[in-house]
């Protein structure tokens, strides 16, 4: 049985459906994410969770037990907000032993409790400071201590590493997977940004307009994504428009308006005639002069029209014959040498038959 | 940047215009003379006629015992009205606890005084003065409570819930601390308002009860006596310390920001 089941949950806010007939099970000790733009009913569902909003219909359930009649404060769930909500009249010290507190636990488990996770977020020094007198990251470390302190069923995290700048988020990404791992408390972590929700999660549920668009682990969302939502969402990749001219069992070949044809991995069910995209992710793209690229079931002539020196990479923009751009990336691995082709330059574009996918319409 | 002469000029003259009356009524305290006319040199004389006239200091006790009783109780409940308004956010109860405060004093006073005598059939007197002195006094508590809450993170009362605090937790132990400042200075300011209204008073006294503000106008309604100044000058020495003290305890109320 799963430690959290959303059975067919809706909510809406007037005629706006916010959390559209959503099911999810989240197993014990798993880092789940939900991910989403704004707007997309992730954050309505973890309020649902927390107990600061009721679902209109369906259920949810911790631990094979219906949470509808329980208030938030008898939830042993606790949430992390994205203004991390740190009591500003209570110290450190106090901010954490508030829900211990709450919970009527002895004055000297209460002391224990308190030094031990003080020690685990590397907080002991600041134990009597006040929140105005921590910075972004040790709020958040405050935050996190405080939600974990009494070991909750489940930890709720909104956004809570939007408001770092991007040097000190990375770092607390790997402070979150530690305590996470080191604590074994279910992680429900709520984000926008598909980088943070692939680095950190154990399995992410992608939505959009109030719908589960996906759940997968991060490799399997970002190498299979099964809908062109999830696929344009995470991360970058290139997209043409296709038609399904020989669905066999080995592969499909598609019909593309202007360029020719191409080989792509197989996909159940897809019938001649169907339409829809071809993807493929930038780095599974090769680029290469003329000549080069013949080995390769999939190669098209180009001219370089854009390109970005990102440091580590090369991202090339590079115009087919029908007008369609596709993206390559190269790494620099030749250090001070930011172009290996020049704006304007004919390329050759292939990549392998079983890279890229069929997304359907 | 060089600010011209006339700036000042004009600033002192508002100034003078302002505080000149109060200090004029401050040093005759002092003037060793029946008269407001000319000084003479300098006395406590006054001062101590006034610590023994029974009148006088009768009303002084009337006046501190309605600012007190009726600050009390106007705190408790403007700060329920505060944090109703503000969690809320419904305009006509807003519009509710505020109209007594926009409301002439005058009007106020003549319908209290109808309302006590013919709808509730009460003999006028401390009960009546303290009733009136609360209804004034809830709308500057709950304007100040609220512009307390105003400024504070809704997700800090709900963090409170989400930890394990009951609703009367969450008051007691987070709500409460935080909105004390707003509290404090509501409470001084009702206290303030009660011990100098002259107005609603005079209307809800009926015959048996005197507050210094309406027993120094009976005795001006004579002559200004030195020993009115003297009594002026005190109640202005209280006045001043408790908005003192209020803008120490909600400095974002009484400035503008914190």
């Amino acid at each position: 049985m799963a430690q959290l089941e959303i059975r067919n949950v809706t909510r809406r806010f007037g005629d706006f459906v916010a959390v559209n007939d959503v099911s999810l099970s989240i197993e014990a000790g798993e880092f789940f994410t939900l991910l989403g733009p704004s707007g997309c009913g992730k954050t309505t569902i973890l309020r649902m969770i927390a107990g600061f909003d009721l679902p209109d219909a369906g259920q949810i359930l911790l631990d094979g037990k219906d949470l509808a009649d329980t208030p938030a404060e008898k939830r042993p769930i606790h949430t992390v907000f994205q203004s991390y909500a740190l009591f500003p009249h209570m110290t450190v010290a106090q901010n954490i032993a508030f829900p211990l507190r709450m919970a009527r636990r002895p004055a000297t488990e209460i002391e224990n409790m308190t030094r031990e996770i003080l020690e685990q977020v590397y907080l002991t020094d600041k134990a009597s400071a006040y929140p105005h007198e921590l910075s972004g990251g040790q709020k958040q470390r405050v935050a996190l201590a405080r939600g974990l302190v009494n070991r909750p069923r489940l930890l709720l995290l909104d956004e809570p590493l939007g408001a770092l700048d991007a040097k000190l988020r990375e770092e607390m990404q790997i402070d979150l997977i530690n305590l996470q791992r080191d604590v074994g408390v279910t992680f429900v972590f709520v984000t926008h940004a598909q980088v943070e929700a692939l680095a950190l999660s154990h399995r992410i549920a992608v939505m959009d307009q109030g719908k589960v668009e996906q759940v997968d682990e991060p490799a399997k969302l970002y190498g299979l994504p099964k809908t062109r939502f999830v696929a344009d969402f995470i991360g970058h990749i290139n997209q043409l428009e296709a038609q399904v001219v020989e669905s066999a069992h080995g592969h499909l070949r598609l019909a593309v308006d202007g360029l020719g044809e191409i080989i792509a991995p197989p996909l159940k069910d897809a019938a001649v005639g169907t339409k829809g995209v071809f993807a493929i992710r930038p780095e599974q793209v090769r680029i290469g002069v003329h000549g080069e690229m013949e080995e390769l079931k999939n190669h098209f002539s180009g001219v370089v029209h854009n390109l970005l020196y990102r440091g580590e990479v090369s991202v090339y923009k590079v115009e087919l014959a029908n007008g369609a751009i596709i993206e390559a990336l190269l790494p620099n691995s030749a250090p001070g040498r930011a172009e290996l082709f020049k704006v304007g330059d004919a390329v050759k574009l292939g990549w392998r038959h079983d890279a890229g996918m069929f997304l359907r319409d | 940047m060089r600010r011209g002469p006339w700036l000042w000029a004009t600033s002192l003259a508002v100034y003078a215009f302002l505080y000149l009356p109060l200090l004029i009524v401050v040093i005759y305290s002092f003037n060793d003379s029946r008269l407001n006319a000319e000084w003479v040199g300098f006395t406590w004389h006054w001062y101590d006629t006034l610590l023994h006239d029974e009148a006088m200091l009768g009303a002084a006790g009337n006046s501190l015992f309605i600012a007190l009783v009726s600050s009390l109780v106007a705190t408790a409940l403007g700060t329920m009205a505060g944090i109703a308004m503000h969690h809320y956010k419904l305009r006509l109860l807003t519009f509710m606890v505020l109209t007594p405060v926009a409301m002439p004093e005058i009007l106020l006073g003549v319908s209290l005084l109808l309302f006590f005598i013919q709808a509730l059939n009460l003999t006028l007197g401390m009960l009546s003065i303290i009733l009136a002195h609360i209804t004034f006094s809830i709308g500057f508590v709950a304007v100040i409570v609220r512009a307390r809450l105003a400024g504070m993170d809704e997700s800090i009362f709900e963090a409170a819930r989400d930890l394990g605090a009951s609703p009367w937790e969450t008051f007691r132990y987070v709500t409460f601390p935080l909105i004390l400042p707003g509290v404090v200075a509501g409470g001084l300011m009702a206290f303030t308002l009660s011990i100098d209204d002259f107005v609603i008073t005079f209307f809800t006294a009926g015959v048996g009860v005197s507050t210094l503000p309406l027993h120094i106008y009976s005795m001006i309604k004579i002559a200004v006596t030195p020993e009115v100044n003297a009594m002026s000058t005190l109640l202005m020495l209280l006045t001043l310390t408790m908005i003192v003290l209020a803008s120490r305890f909600a400095p974002d109320v009484l400035k503008g920001k914190e």
